[in-house]
């Protein structure tokens, strides 16, 4: 009976403590000017991105070549295409795409990444020198080379950037979480639940990786706008989401076609594009500043 | 020294070994028959099986890559499918113009983001510093192969100031080196900032000020010097994505280098060329990793020693 009252005791103050860190987190961000503004560009980004094709003008395919390289006016708020389909309706709807493809990028690349920062920091010796040796490795390819390889060899297709982008993603996420391992897995609290009986796995997952959360959410802020770059930037080239896709890099590539009597069909696409990042920076940097202050800039 | 040298070249030598390895495998992942692939469309099954055996996709898959090594070792990196040369022909004639537009880029990187760092960190919280700031933290999220599309617009299209695209000419560097070097002076900026900022807080900066030395000297001779080896680690790594970056840029601006050459290539399948493209700019970039290392050493000691 009184174990049962001290476990809920227990959970009490631990649900309290979480709370708390979180209040304070949060607090952190809003008083953060620049963190609060990459929030606010973020968050009209989401319901864009939930809402776009309800607010969304027009059917983005739909081809109306009466109207084709029209500059903004109230009818299209954005212009038209080259094919006389509304921008504006193209961005809601391809909000979707370049935000799914950033997302998915780094939830794969961070996957994989934290999973081998995992075992390589937890369990040492050769293990840990064969992840690092990789890592290394995967690191020594400058920029979106190894993405360019990779799609080179699967082909062209969004899902194929997706993978590329997501892989050249994995050593940044394996290198923080390896040596955030590595401090953490030496404290004592790690002794207490190993004697405890606790075996490799709970450990990881149960103790370590929620203990190295902040590393992990300032580096996924941070990686998500260099996926977002990358992947507009192989869609720019050619290389993932194909014509008539509204993907933002994509629309960038057509509009470049036109810069001397439709410069708005580049125009738009980039603004959306660029402040996405920029959202993304400012609320990365905020972060970084509020959970890991060793860190700052 | 020699020794710390010596011991970095023996930690390349499995980079290099590993590089070559992922790029191997990389092209292993090719969906289907790659002697299909690489004999083209319409191929006779006689020329299918004549290939794979001449190039010894027959063999086990270590072989492939022990002769496939072999080859890079001696300069080989196969025959483009496009066009039959041998594909090292086609980079070293594509590589000097991506190390040019390079060079600028990264001059320019080092040179604005310097000065936009060290002004900056002499006003802090002014609007010089503000403003820089906020532009730097543009420079970050501009997409290069936007911000190019702008300049271009601007001025070659609108002002017709500079040449639209090529790379005939001086003026033609202007633009793609901007371009390229603007996101990565951002960077440096940034970092030249808050190294200065944490620098000028020192002990020693107070002292050197109470012992009445000018503004100027206790900046370039004391706090910049110190302030310089996180920025040195930062321009090398700027590098690899100048590196990466230069794809975007060329195709941009229609220059015809390495990394236009790679995108080209992928377009059409060209595999061997892709292969070789990507190796030679991974290895160069291995190697900057190892001369900023160095340099990052030579600074460290001569802060010890005073």
């Amino acid at each position: 009976m009184s174990e049962n009252v001290q476990a809920a005791t227990l959970s009490q103050v631990r649900s309290q403590v979480k709370k708390k860190k979180r209040k304070e987190l949060w607090q952190k961000i809003y008083s953060n000017k620049a963190a609060l503004a990459g929030l606010i560009i973020l968050s009209i980004y989401a319901l864009m991105l939930i809402f776009g094709p309800l607010l969304s003008p027009y059917d983005p395919y739909e081809i109306d070549l009466q109207n084709k390289l029209q500059g903004p006016t109230l009818d299209h708020l954005m212009g038209t295409d080259d094919k006389g389909r509304d921008i504006l309706s193209r961005i809601l709807y391809g909000s979707y795409l370049t935000l799914g493809v950033g997302f998915s990028a780094v939830l794969f690349g961070g996957s994989v990444g934290i999973l081998l920062g995992l075992v390589a920091g937890y369990y040492g010796g050769k293990i840990d020198s064969i992840i690092s040796r990789l890592i290394d490795v995967m690191l020594a390819f400058p920029g979106i080379l190894l993405a360019l390889a990779i799609v080179s060899a699967l082909g062209t297709s969004l899902i194929n950037v997706t993978i590329a982008v997501g892989f050249f993603s994995i050593p940044m996420f394996a290198r923080i979480v390896r040596g955030s391992t590595m401090e953490v897995k030496k404290l004592e609290y790690i002794d207490a639940v190993r004697t405890l009986g606790a075996n490799n796995v709970i450990i990881l997952f149960r103790h370590i990786l929620p203990n190295i959360l902040s590393p992990i959410i300032i580096q996924a802020s941070m990686r998500l706008a260099t996926a977002i770059l990358s992947a507009a930037g192989l869609s720019f080239l050619g290389l993932g989401a194909q014509p008539p896709s509204p993907e933002w890099g994509a629309m960038l590539s057509a509009g470049r076609d036109f810069l001397f009597n439709a410069p708005h069909m580049a125009l738009f696409p980039g603004i959306m594009i660029s402040f996405l990042v920029l959202g993304l920076n400012l609320l990365g940097d905020g972060l970084r500043d509020a959970l890991d202050p060793r860190m700052k800039a | 020294m020699a020794v710390f040298i010596l011991k970095r070249l023996a930690q390349v030598i499995p980079v290099i070994l590993g590089v070559t390895l992922v790029v191997f495998l990389i092209m292993q992942m090719v969906p289907g028959d790659s002697a299909v692939i690489l004999a083209g469309e319409g191929a006779s099954e006689q020329t299918i099986e004549d290939l794979r055996e001449s190039l010894g996709l027959n063999k086990p898959i270590y072989v492939q890559y022990f002769d496939y090594i072999k080859g890079v070792v001696q300069g080989d990196f196969g025959n483009s499918l496009k066009n039959g040369k041998p594909v090292l022909e086609e980079i070293s004639t594509r590589l000097p113009i991506t190390f040019e537009l390079a060079m600028y880029s990264i001059a320019i990187t080092i040179i604005l983001g310097l000065i936009a760092g060290i002004v900056s960190a002499i006003r802090p919280y002014s609007w010089l510093d503000m403003s820089f700031m906020v532009i730097a933290l543009l420079g970050i999220s501009l997409p290069s192969f936007w911000l190019g599309i702008l300049l271009m617009y601007t001025f070659a299209i609108n002002l017709g100031w500079l040449p639209v695209a090529g790379w005939e000419s001086p003026m033609h560097i202007i633009l793609p080196a901007i371009t390229l070097g603007a996101g990565g002076a951002a960077i440096v900026a940034r970092m030249t900032r808050s190294s200065m900022l944490e620098v000028v807080n020192q002990d020693f900066i107070r002292t050197a000020k109470a012992k009445g030395l000018k503004g100027y000297v206790i900046i370039f001779k004391h706090a910049l010097r110190n302030a310089m080896i996180p920025v040195i680690t930062v321009v090398g790594l700027q590098f690899g994505s100048l590196l990466g970056g230069t794809v975007l840029v060329e195709s941009v601006f229609a220059v015809n280098g390495l990394g236009r050459m790679i995108v080209d290539a992928i377009r059409t399948r060209d595999l061997p060329v892709v292969q070789g493209g990507v190796l030679v700019a991974s290895l160069i970039f291995v190697f900057v990793n190892l001369i900023v290392d160095i340099l990052y050493r030579v600074f460290n000691k001569r802060i010890d020693l005073n």
